[in-house]
């Protein structure tokens, strides 16, 4: 991977959804992605490739006819030559235009699989055999066969890990240096074919015959080659092959029409072939069918900047139709632990007292709890963690009976933990447990935190209030999902006094508490029964059924192969929160496609005003009052009106490429300002557009 | 424009705006089957009938089988109107002992009253027989609508219903347009035009001696009857030659008033009907609204152009603008007792509705005021539109309008809850394009194709020699036909020869493809709309009940057919009128022999 960011959770300016800085990013228009592109513009003029897109072919025939037509009229010396080859020179150019923004889309892509391919190097393997290792090509590893894998070797294939533990730096997948553990059973086996062990052994149980390795799939996808049109691409298609349709129902037409003007006025001319052809592709919606695919190969390539991994377009654009996200609450919407955010004493006990205590108490304290009590005492009270060695302490750990921890020095007990077992200790030794500390624990649970008594024998000093801290931020990105009109559910395996006191604070619409994958399981198919579309993240074993029925399923790299295998889209980096931005670029992709087409139809109104005059300029000269932009001749507005439409899509080539731009607002208020801008601007663009080309003709003598 | 014409179009709008909600609250009713206070007096009728054809009212259809129980009625009813005409020489009822109508002429016919369209190309004191005109033609004034007033009502049942695999019943929906709407509202109504002065009566022609002493024949029969439906059914075809123009027709200014109200009663009553039954009354005001902008800024165009009339004749000395004692304006081809006001409007309802009934020429109306009219007819009959048609031609456009611009919000296109998918764009598309084709293809075919002098096709020979006019006002007469037979209109520019075998043929071509190749692709979206889940609405959800949308379907709605028919309109009447301002005119081609159809 050339560059590589670290992990970072929530974007920086809340008012975005979809964080500026994008992983693996490269610049727009790379240099050799642009060279390359160039070439393959021309690769793509082949009719077989050309008639995929019905919208772009037309015009590819167009362009055949004209230059026939030119060869024609440059044999015969006619007049009209220069004109015909200038249009017959755009036409061209119309086509190759549309096919350099579908090879530039493309182009990021095949630049990330060439990447991806150096890792894929040939690798030997040693499978076990009955006991014994024989060293094999790894392509010739089936599915079921045992390998063992050492210190520096490369994992040969996709599989399980079930023997041994071992760091694995998998830097070639996810682009992430850091490695990460891999272990035999649990969440934490899967491992990944072309990636390394760095330290340790482990035995691993190969799932994936050679060619449909996840690095093998990646390729495919990031290379498009697999690359199927969406639903939604589908439908559009249709609505621009048949304007495209009646389009050429109008101009084919309008040949007899005008054969009946001439004849019957007795003056003029029927419009030429060349002319006809330059009106057909002028308003047959080229701007639109010429991005198409390069809009969707993008937001697919825009999702795999943020080092997802998203098995198929459909999937994308499903992101966007989503109206519920299931989010786990653990390392999604909270850190993921337990954090200290008050000290509060009972009786005549000193704040700084009871501070004092705990982070003694906990200095041994290896837990993100305990950590976060010495931070937490160091803030509030100044109170450095201290060298206890001289002191003689002697720390009690936590276990599952004692259900507390804690340390003896200089004669002192201290113990903290679960109210019922620290009370007991104090009355063990003789203390009593004042009425205070019991309300003050109640309250704290009713809140949803965890209470964690303090005493020094028999004397209570107060409790420590921990609380799962909700990620900064995420209140802001849920009223923005909110305001999207996506409901947002947490789901977590707390009580439901805890999980409705985190909701409320995280501000999620609606919890799942003490949630088993069967509860996450009915949740999905009630709400799709409601028609909802549904998303959610996953990464152990038995989230595999759920992530496999939502509709949007991103599991996490960390995960279990076969939740990789039933999600439909891999988070690289596994961070659960992507979830919410793979939405909102799924829901870009969707703007782009409707701008564009909205635009690309509005655009005709001028075409219009520029050709219909400039064609019966002979035969009906009243209709010049028509000539609004005031053209300068016939031929100029013809050719004007070709070079418009033809620069127009590599002008909008960025757009398409790196998606209109998105801010989460309500449906009403996007429509709103889509409109005015693709809309209305579209209709209003190519007027001054078209003029200022028919002037820059006259300039340079062209038409 | 005057005061006293403004201020009879906004009554006119007002008043309709007034009936939509009761009479769509009725329909509602009438549909669903629930009971209403008429149901004491026509359910035993509906249960007769039922139990004479053998129908299980009960008994729901999938869309393909409403679709082929449309078809079949259709096509029977088509070939025994085709039947009656061509043997009713030997069938009673024909005193004048007329002879068959020819094979393309009975085709053209028999077609133009299947489909809603009354497209004339027959005269008919001299063509049809007594028995024809009422086995063969009054029949499907009501059968046409009622079969209209079906589908219109299936394709509100595919939004309103999920997860459903039928859309109702045909027969039992037809039915129940009969009993419930069509011929109760048709006797109401005859019996108030009576009032007015509009004749029904079997009494022989009247042979009056006039003031110059010559003797006039004024022909007699049973009028009212046949009118309100003409104009309730949105047919069109007038009991006389002169249409409403003819004061037996349409006596007073009231019954003038009346009977364009009757065109649109329906189709505005039905949005309020598709309204209830989607369970949301904003979605159908909304289109409502939207066909209510198209209304008005018609009638603000065709208006205004009427009534500054033509420069060329204020230039020569010609007073155009309106007094007291003279209304000013182009008044050639229109009724002295209308004035331009309320021909301007008939014109523009006439032509939004796919009714195709005239109270003035709209071959003499000024290029501008009579492109309105053609632009009305090429933008497919969905401002309010036909019986039901005018409502699902209208709903394809608010498909398309979610499709474009509903990607813009960010989510797969949803319309009522459904989401907008392959097979609902797919439908709308072919609807679409069937339509271009068909106007487009067959105006290409009308205004160049040649045939030998006398011979079978066409007689004239080459067909711009059945022209009355020269010039781009000849263009517009073929687009005008073409336009009208497609959109199942009827009216015409006139100035055209149209009855012979090519025009005939091609006519009805037209008028099948414009009414089934329409209602069978928006049958069939509707039928996959019913059985799509319905998706709950969010802040997400592209709003489809506000000013937004409304505009948007407007704008769609005029882009879509601005884009299709502008190259054509340029070379018609809009090309007309740059000439007229320039004072350029042409001369009249006189066709001796023509006879209008």
């Amino acid at each position: 991977m050339p560059t590589v960011t670290e992990q970072q959770p929530i974007a920086e300016d809340v008012t975005l959804l979809i964080p500026k800085r994008a992983m693996r990013a490269r610049p727009l228009f790379d240099p050799p992605i642009v060279r390359r592109a160039i070439g393959d513009s021309f690769r793509k003029l082949h009719p077989r490739l050309m008639a995929k897109n019905p919208v772009m072919f037309v015009v590819e025939v167009g362009a055949v006819v004209t230059t026939i037509l030119c060869a024609r009229d440059l044999a015969t010396s006619a007049a009209i030559a220069g004109f015909t080859s200038q249009i017959t020179l755009w036409l061209w150019f119309t086509v190759l235009f549309a096919n350099f923004a579908e090879a530039m889309a493309e182009g990021r892509g095949k630049a990330q699989a060439d990447t991806l391919r150096k890792t894929k190097t040939e690798t030997t393997a040693r499978r076990i055999v009955g006991g014994k290792t024989e060293t094999v090509a790894a392509t010739q590893l089936r599915s079921g066969d045992v390998v063992l894998v050492e210190q520096g070797e490369i994992i040969p294939g996709d599989g399980d890990v079930i023997e041994g533990i071992a760091s694995v730096d998998e830097s070639a997948i996810t682009g992430e240096s850091a490695p990460v553990i891999r272990e035999s059973g649990g969440d934490r086996s899967a491992v990944t074919g072309g990636t390394r062990v760095l330290s340790d052994w482990i035995r691993v149980k190969i799932t994936s015959n050679p060619g449909e390795t996840f690095l093998d799939r990646m390729i495919a996808l990031v290379e498009g080659a697999q690359r199927q049109k969406t639903p939604n691409e589908i439908a559009l298609n249709i609505v621009i092959s048949g304007l495209t349709l009646i389009f050429l129902f109008a101009v084919v037409t309008l040949q007899p029409f005008a054969a009946y003007s001439v004849a019957s006025n007795g003056s003029g001319t029927v419009p030429t072939v060349t002319v006809l052809i330059s009106l057909l592709v002028c308003l047959i919606p080229t701007t639109i069918g010429g991005l198409l695919s390069a809009i969707g190969i993008a937001g697919m390539d825009r999702v795999m900047q943020h080092n997802v991994l998203a098995m198929s377009g459909k999937a994308v654009e499903a992101a966007g139709d989503v109206n519920t996200l299931l989010l786990d609450k653990t390392g999604t919407i909270t850190l993921g632990n337990r954090q200290a955010v008050e000290f509060i004493p009972v009786g005549p006990v000193e704040p700084n007292e009871l501070a004092d205590a705990a982070q003694l108490s906990s200095l041994a304290d290896e837990t993100p709890e305990g950590r976060s009590i010495v931070v937490l005492a160091k803030q509030q009270f100044n109170i450095r963690g201290r060298e206890v060695a001289e002191h003689e302490a002697h720390f009690i750990p936590f276990t599952a009976q004692t259900r507390m921890s804690g340390v003896d020095l200089d004669g002192r007990q201290i113990r903290k933990g679960a109210t019922e077992s620290v009370a007991e200790f104090v009355r063990a030794h003789g203390g009593k447990v004042p009425a205070e500390l019991l309300e003050i624990t109640e309250r704290i649970s009713r809140s949803g935190g965890t209470p964690l008594v303090v005493a020094d024998r028999s004397r209570c000093l107060g409790v420590v209030h921990l609380k799962d801290v909700v990620k900064g931020g995420m209140r802001e990105r849920f009223h923005q999902l909110r305001t999207m009109g996506i409901r947002t559910v947490m789901i977590t395996g707390d009580n439901p006094l805890t999980a409705a006191a985190i909701a409320s604070e995280a501000g999620v619409d609606d919890f799942l508490a003490q949630a088993t994958p069967k509860d996450k399981m009915d949740l999905i198919k009630k709400e799709q029964a409601g028609g909802r579309l549904v998303a959610m993240t996953g990464d152990g074993t038995n989230d595999a059924p759920a992530l496999a029925q939502a509709d949007v399923g991103l599991a996490m790299n960390t995960g279990t192969m076969a939740a990789k295998e039933a999600g439909n889209m891999v988070d690289l980096d596994s961070n659960p929160t992507k979830l919410i931005e793979v939405v909102a670029i799924g829901k870009q992709l969707l703007m782009t496609r409707g701008a564009l087409t909205t635009f690309s139809i509005a655009n005709d109104v001028a075409k219009y005003f520029a050709i219909l005059p400039a064609m019966f300029a002979a035969t009906y000269p009243a209709l010049a009052h028509l000539n609004i932009m005031g053209l300068r001749n016939p031929e100029s507005a013809v050719l004007a009106s070709v070079i418009f439409n033809a620069l127009i899509i590599i002008a909008l080539v960025p757009l398409a490429l790196r998606g209109v731009k998105y801010r989460p607002t309500s449906a009403a208020a996007l429509l709103r300002r889509n409109l005015l801008i693709y809309g209305v601007g579209g209709v209003l663009v190519p007027f001054p557009g078209i003029w200022v080309i028919d002037r820059l003709l006259g300039v340079l003598h062209l038409a | 424009m005057t005061a006293n014409g403004i201020f009879q179009i906004a009554l006119y709008f007002l008043v309709l705006l007034a009936l939509t909600k009761p009479l769509g609250l009725y329909m509602t009713k009438v549909f669903q089957g629930e009971r209403t206070w008429v149901h004491r007096l026509l359910r035993p009728f509906e249960v007769a009938l039922y139990k004479l054809c053998g129908i299980d009212e009960t008994a729901e259809q999938h869309w393909t089988r409403y679709a082929g129980g449309i078809l079949l009625f259709s096509i029977a009813t088509l070939l025994v109107t085709y039947l009656v005409q061509r043997i009713q020489q030997w069938l009673p009822w024909n005193p004048q002992g007329l002879g068959p109508a020819s094979p393309d002429l009975s085709f053209n016919t028999a077609m133009s009253f299947t489909t809603n369209t009354n497209w004339q190309s027959y005269v008919p004191e001299t063509t049809v027989s007594y028995l024809t005109q009422m086995i063969g033609l009054a029949t499907h004034n009501f059968f046409s609508a009622a079969v209209g007033l079906a589908a219109g009502i299936a394709v509100i049942r595919g939004f309103a219903r999920h997860s459903a695999k039928t859309l109702g019943n045909f027969w039992v929906d037809m039915t129940r347009s009969l009993v419930y709407v069509l011929l109760p509202l048709s006797i109401l109504g005859a019996l108030l035009l009576v009032s007015q002065g509009a004749i029904q009566n079997l009494h022989p022609y009247a042979k009056v001696a006039t003031l110059e002493g010559a003797v006039q024949t004024i022909p007699q029969g049973p009028t009212a009857s046949q009118e309100v439906i003409k104009m309730l059914g949105i047919n069109g075809g007038g009991f006389f030659n002169a249409n409403s123009a003819h004061p037996y027709e349409n006596p007073t200014p009231f019954s003038n008033f009346f009977q364009i109200l009757l065109i649109f009663i329906i189709p505005a009553g039905l949005t309020y009907t598709f309204g209830k039954m989607v369970k949301d009354t904003r979605q159908g005001w909304a289109i409502f609204a939207a066909m209510s902008i198209l209304f008005l800024a018609g009638v603000f165009v065709t208006y205004p152009a009427e009534q500054s009339g033509n420069p060329i004749l204020t230039k020569v000395g010609i007073e155009n603008t309106a007094t007291a004692t003279q209304p000013g304006g182009n008044m050639e081809g229109k009724e002295v007792r209308f004035g331009i006001a309320n021909s301007a409007l008939f014109a523009v309802i006439t032509t939004d509705a796919s009714c195709g009934a005239v109270n003035a020429m709209h071959d003499s109306f000024t290029p501008l005021g009579g492109l309105v009219p053609l632009l009305n007819i090429q933008l497919g009959e969905i401002i309010f539109g036909g019986v039901g048609s005018g409502l699902y031609g209208m709903l394809l456009f608010a498909v398309l309008s979610v499709f474009i611009a509903g990607l813009m919000v960010g989510r797969t296109p949803e319309y009522l809850c459904k989401k907008i998918e392959q097979k609902e764009v797919k439908m709308a598309m072919l609807s679409v394009l069937v339509a271009a084709l068909s106007i487009l293809g067959f105006s290409a075919l009308g205004s160049v194709s040649h045939f030998p002098k006398d011979g079978y096709i066409n007689p004239p020979g080459a067909t711009t020699a059945n022209l009355n006019n020269n010039g781009p006002h000849g263009f517009s007469e073929v687009l005008y036909a073409y336009s009208s037979g497609t959109g199942n209109n009827g009216s015409a520019f006139a100035g055209i020869n149209a009855n012979t075998p090519f025009f005939n043929t091609t006519m009805g071509l037209a008028m099948f493809a414009g009414r089934f190749l329409m209602m069978i692709p928006l049958l069939a979206m509707a039928g996959s709309l019913a059985a799509k889940k319905q998706i709950p609405v969010s802040a997400g959800t592209f709003p489809t009940h506000g000013s937004l949308f409304v505009v948007l379907l407007v704008g769609v709605v005029l882009i879509v057919g601005a884009l299709t028919y502008f190259p054509a309109l340029s070379l018609g009447p809009i090309v007309e009128h740059y000439l007229m301002q320039d004072g350029k005119l042409f001369s009249l081609l006189l066709n001796p022999g023509v006879v209008w159809g």
